[in-house]
């Protein structure tokens, strides 16, 4: 994609979404639905040019494709332009990416973007299975790797080349969950310890139940238009300052170096560029923590870290609120859930509540930039997001 | 029960069949079109040795449908001598005596059982290795 385009500036101008959870009594179209709702409403708007559903896993585990004209018609938007869009668990902020593509490439005015996933209709080993399609079919998934299984390969390695232990990650869950308690949207409110972390049930090991995010339902949605239209609206401003996407192998075992995420620093860089900052101007970063050792990972390919850092920045506390570099703010993807093709706009929906000083008891002072950045698989799609909160 | 997805694979699953770059001389595993060192077409095939070390590698406690039965099991990143990662099965093996850099060799095995009327899978798992050769 150019970078050497002039395109019209976009906006954020409103956000939705619904608690992460169990939602036994709704389904995949009424998730998404009360997500669009809301984000409607707070974006205060009577049209919509197009509507871009983010969704890794309907197929198999709803039965259900379809979901842009399925979600359309479901929301009273019968006859819109709709359409899905998948990376895997990075497909929410690909459909970010998309929606973004059409207002500032003026091809549409205002959009709505939904990430949505419900994950608890179908039993355990179902789900596992369904998220291993994150990776390669012939030569991960048939040799039994879970979706676990590969991130717990990149953790062993980690710990043997740069020599830390796995209580050193503690902090990553310890942040999260504590943030999380002041999140009404978070699935899980409750603190965590240290000794709670190192006494978790193990799931592969060195990985086990603290590292990792939920199986979980969720919907988020938000309202994109010109900014030109909505300076001066009264509310602060949030425009997006950059959108990058960038690929790597999906499988682990092609890459030369599994520990550098080649697309993470990629996306990361030439979001940077776009924005024109730098890592040290970001205020808060809201990074893809279904496992800890992605944590680790992302904050060194992002810039961050140096080379085998990342995990320093949370036994030091510069992960915290107040800290360095806070992450997870509303509790992270281990915390708050992750419904997988719905965490790329539940990441931005936080970032615009800390932006516009509506995050409450987790602001983080005076934020001017805000970063999140969504994962596919293992880091074979990236797609980094930077927004600036304006006057 | 998807016959022929897996009836391509057996060169693979069976021999570790890859290929070799004829530009460059890279040892390529799996195949691909495309030789990932200098971008040139790469076609020639080229069987692999099967043996390598462990680069990394977990046991599985929770597994995906298709593999409970064999619960606990371990899986690796293998290293192999030519060059490439490959991720397989460990298999034989104890899984407390795993480490990183442990010399194993390929054997073949069974890999999934998608119950009592679908496929058997068999291909490629690693094994400790008691001698170098």
């Amino acid at each position: 994609m150019r970078d050497d385009l002039t395109v019209r500036d976009v906006s954020i101008i409103g956000i939705g979404q619904v608690p992460v959870g169990e939602h036994w009594d709704r389904s995949l179209r009424h998730l998404a639905y009360e997500a669009i709702l809301a984000a409607v409403r707070d974006g205060g708007i009577d049209r919509i040019d197009a509507l871009y559903i983010g969704n890794m896993l309907s197929g198999e585990l709803n039965s259900q494709e379809h979901l842009g004209a399925l979600v359309a018609d479901f929301a009273g938007l019968r006859g819109v332009e709709a359409v899905k869009v998948e990376a895997a668990c990075g497909s929410g902020a690909a459909a970010l990416r998309m929606g973004y593509i059409a207002v500032a490439g003026e091809l549409a005015d205002v959009v709505v973007v939904c990430g949505v996933e419900k994950m608890t209709d179908t039993i355990g080993d179902d789900t596992t299975s369904a998220l291993a399609m994150a990776a390669d079919a012939d030569y991960e998934a048939s040799q039994g790797l879970s979706f676990v299984a590969i991130n717990a390969l990149l953790m062993r390695r980690y710990l043997h080349e740069y020599g830390f232990s796995h209580s050193d990650f503690a902090h990553f869950t310890v942040n999260a969950h504590r943030n999380a308690a002041n999140n009404p949207y978070a699935m899980f409110r409750h603190p965590v310890t240290v000794e709670a972390f190192r006494q978790a049930r193990m799931i592969a090991d060195p990985i086990n139940l603290l590292d990792s995010s939920p199986i979980c339902d969720g919907a988020a949605a938000v309202v994109l238009a010109p900014t030109a239209w909505v300076r001066g609206r009264g509310r602060r401003n949030v425009r997006i300052a950059a959108s990058a996407i960038a690929t790597d192998s999906v499988s682990l075992h092609d890459r030369r170096d599994p520990l550098w995420l080649d697309a993470v620093a990629l996306s990361a860089q030439k979001a940077y560029k776009q924005a024109g900052v730098g890592p040290q101007e970001i205020d808060l970063f809201e990074l893809h923590d279904a496992f800890t050792i992605m944590s680790a990972l992302s904050l060194e390919a992002s810039g961050f870290a140096p080379r085998g850092g990342g995990v320093r920045l949370a036994m030091e506390g510069d992960i915290f609120i107040g800290g360095r570099i806070p992450i997870s703010t509303m509790g992270g993807l281990k915390a708050r859930g992750h419904p997988v093709g719905a965490t790329g706009i539940y990441q931005v929906v936080e970032v615009v509540a800390q932006l516009r000083g509506e995050a409450g008891a987790n602001q983080v002072g005076d934020a001017h930039w805000g970063m999140a950045q969504n994962i596919g698989g293992s880091g074979a799609t990236v797609i980094t997001t930077i927004l600036e909160g304006g006057e | 029960m998807r016959i022929a997805q897996n009836w391509r694979l057996k060169a693979q699953r069976y021999s570790l069949v890859g290929e070799v770059c004829g530009e460059c001389g890279a040892k390529i595993f799996p195949p691909r079109d495309v030789c990932p060192e200098c971008a040139k077409p790469a076609r020639e095939p080229y069987v692999f040795s099967g043996r390598g070390e462990v680069y990394s590698y977990t046991t599985l406690y929770d597994a995906p449908a298709g593999f409970q039965q064999f619960v606990p099991y371990t899986v690796a990143l293998v290293k192999l001598e030519e060059g490439p990662l490959i991720a397989a099965q460990l298999t034989d093996v104890d899984p407390e005596e795993v480490h990183i850099g442990m010399p194993v060799e390929m054997t073949a095995r069974r890999l999934s059982v998608e119950g009592d009327e679908g496929l058997i899978q068999y291909g490629y798992k690693f094994r400790k290795r008691f001698w170098h050769s």
